[in-house]
């Protein structure tokens, strides 16, 4: 009998080989196998009610991610072989770079051990699919990063060290805990994490401003990973959302666990995204958007919409969104500042930003930056030309939670530092903020056990208690030559060299010694 | 207040097809250069139709071929053998 080689379409080929090839245990209990799936208290009564938007088997995942790499890979090889960092806008850039390498590629691995465990917690066959996919992304972001990574390694100092440099530096413990926190929690509460906070809420602040900003800057390896890593996430952010209607759907007692959840992570993620607003309006010298523009557009805007979009379910929008909000027009002044004074324990360099860069700034703040940043980074910038670049030697009050210097100020007053404390077991502990006190409130057993990285050093665990031998030998940041101020730096002059405005500077970093000798 | 769905794509030769496709079939969209980058915006829904991809192309188009150019996305995602909508109910 000939049968007739029909195509499926995708409905039934995506239930034939995702639901159909699943199977109910028959001598083994499903708890013994599952044993994560009800310890946080959500309750799942219909696994076949998770509907797949995006109806991706693994056949049509491997042809279309191929192609991605394919094209990935010829950008990658053209940018090395024409020496693409020699078309960057300026060198200054490259710092932004290795924040980003060194502080959210460690991410994309950490989110790739998250999928793969907990894709295996669930007796639902479609989150499990979807958890597999997203794992395999995740690995892929994390290997092509290192690959981005290692063209500019040739060229520029700080990036030799990545992975060592992720579990000890002091400011990479603020993306590394906020990870670990994800995932030494349950299978849902990862997922709330990650696939809806971080991914759906706040992901688009990270890859879609920054990365355009990257090809504005002449970056078109990042701009390219950055893309590619992304557009796997238009099936990650459809998994976030799933995740979420799903369950809140699947029972009414859900809703408030979800939503302590969605109040943790979303202020948990704001916190880190710190970070890149500092990326965007300092470290960018060809600026695309300010900040507070992107803050406005991905969050405000479109979590906005999201927000009422989940009214439906009886969850309403993160608690301190608020201050968030209002934080827009200071978060990125208060980190450069930071990274400013603590430029000699970093593997990346600082700046006071040039003159049209702070007009830029205050055209973008009018109402905070002339106010309240100008004048401080207008005296450093003095400080620095007679002679005095500032450093500060303290170490400072970490936050117990996400692990930031206790540098933000209070929403109604941006002269005074937010910072709240309570005693827990006779122990005082400090936080950043009341959204961060609250996290600590709800889970005090968890958080008591943070690394934290000034009372680790203070404690002797890393090596030395002095700055100099902490970075040297337990961080393995190289001083000199990773660190301190840009202007001046061997990278500095080696940009100038290759711009053809100083002879001294050597061409590539560190070989040109044993090359003379030779 | 307003509820926008997005799609953006990676400012290339394949995505130039999606986002002439995108404006002709939602009129009220709004398109957005910017740098690398082309972000559409729309209130409450955006829709991709295959025919008019393979019209545009002049080839059969499979829906999750829009998944090698996209960026990122906002709303509900709904995908079928024709579409690819995007919506806020
Ligand atoms: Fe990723
Ligand atoms: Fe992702
Ligand atoms: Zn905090």
């Amino acid at each position: 009998m000939a049968i007739k080689n029909k195509k499926l379409n995708l409905k039934d080929k995506y239930q034939y080989l995702t639901r159909d090839m699943a199977w109910e245990p028959t001598y083994q209990k499903k708890k013994d196998i599952f044993p994560d799936e009800d310890f946080e208290g959500i309750k799942i009564t219909d696994w076949s009610q998770w509907e797949d938007p995006f109806r991706l088997t693994m056949d049509a995942y491997w042809k279309y991610q191929a192609e991605k790499e394919k094209k990935l890979y010829a950008i990658f090889d053209a940018f090395a072989q024409n020496n693409g960092h020699q078309n960057i806008s300026d060198a200054r850039y490259v710092n932004a770079l290795k924040l980003f390498l060194t502080g959210v590629s460690p991410l994309e691995h950490a989110a790739f051990q998250g999928y793969a465990r907990v894709g295996r917690q669930f007796s639902g066959a479609g989150a499990r699919v979807a958890c597999q996919m997203q794992a395999i992304d995740e690995l892929r972001h994390s290997q092509t990063q290192q690959h981005a990574m290692s063209h500019y390694n040739k060229h520029f100092n700080g990036l030799h060290d990545a992975a060592h440099m992720h579990d000890r530096v002091w400011f990479l413990s603020v993306p590394k805990s906020f990870f670990d926190d994800a995932r030494s929690a349950g299978p849902f509460e990862f997922l709330t994490a990650i696939s809806f906070s971080f991914e759906y809420v706040l992901t688009n602040l990270l890859f879609v401003p920054f990365m355009s900003g990257a090809a504005y800057n002449g970056d078109m390896a990042t701009v390219t990973f950055g893309f590619s890593a992304q557009s796997d996430e238009a099936r990650h952010m459809t998994l976030g959302l799933e995740v979420i209607k799903f369950i809140l759907e699947q029972h009414e007692d859900n809703v408030p666990i979800v939503q302590r959840w969605i109040d943790k992570w979303f202020w948990r993620g704001f916190r880190l995204l710190s970070l890149v607003g500092m990326m965007m309006d300092y470290m960018l010298p060809n600026k695309v958007m300010s900040w507070a523009e992107a803050w406005e557009v991905y969050y405000e805007q479109n979590g906005g919409a999201l927000f009422k979009d989940l009214e439906r379910y009886g969850i309403r929008p993160p608690k301190y969104q608020d201050i968030a909000n209002d934080a827009k027009h200071h978060v990125s002044h208060q980190a450069w500042s930071t990274f400013y004074q603590y430029s000699h324990a970093t593997n990346f360099h600082t700046w006071m930003p040039e003159k049209e860069e702070m007009d830029w700034l205050s055209q973008k703040y009018p109402d905070t930056f002339d106010r309240y940043y100008r004048p401080r980074f207008e005296h450093w910038a003095k400080e620095h030309a007679e002679g005095r670049r500032f450093y500060n030697n303290t170490l400072p009050q970490l936050c117990q939670v996400c692990q930031i210097p206790t540098i933000f100020t209070e929403k109604d007053d941006p002269t005074m530092l937010s910072h709240r404390q309570i005693v827990h077991e006779g122990e005082r502990f400090h936080f950043c903020s009341d959204g961060c006190c609250d996290i600590f409130k709800n889970e005090p057993e968890k958080y008591v056990q943070a690394w934290l990285p000034v009372h680790q050093i203070y404690q002797g665990n890393c090596e030395g208690s002095d700055v100099e031998t902490v970075v040297s030998k337990y961080y393995h940041i190289n001083i000199g030559e990773d660190n301190f101020e840009y202007i001046g730096s061997p990278d500095h002059k080696r940009w100038l060299s290759i711009k053809g405005k100083s002879s001294d500077a050597k061409d590539a970093k560190g070989e040109s010694a044993d090359q003379d000798a030779a | 207040m307003s509820q926008l769905v997005f799609i953006a794509f990676q400012d290339n030769d394949n995505a130039r097809y999606l986002v002439e496709a995108i404006a002709e079939d939602n009129p009220e969209a709004e398109v957005q250069h910017q740098p690398a980058m082309i972000r559409i915006q729309a209130e409450k829904r955006l829709v991709i139709n295959r025919e008019t991809m393979e019209e545009k192309l002049g080839r059969d188009w499979d829906v999750q071929e829009m998944l090698i150019d996209v960026i990122s996305i906002g709303g509900n995602v709904d995908e079928d053998d024709d579409h690819f909508i995007l919506q806020w109910t």
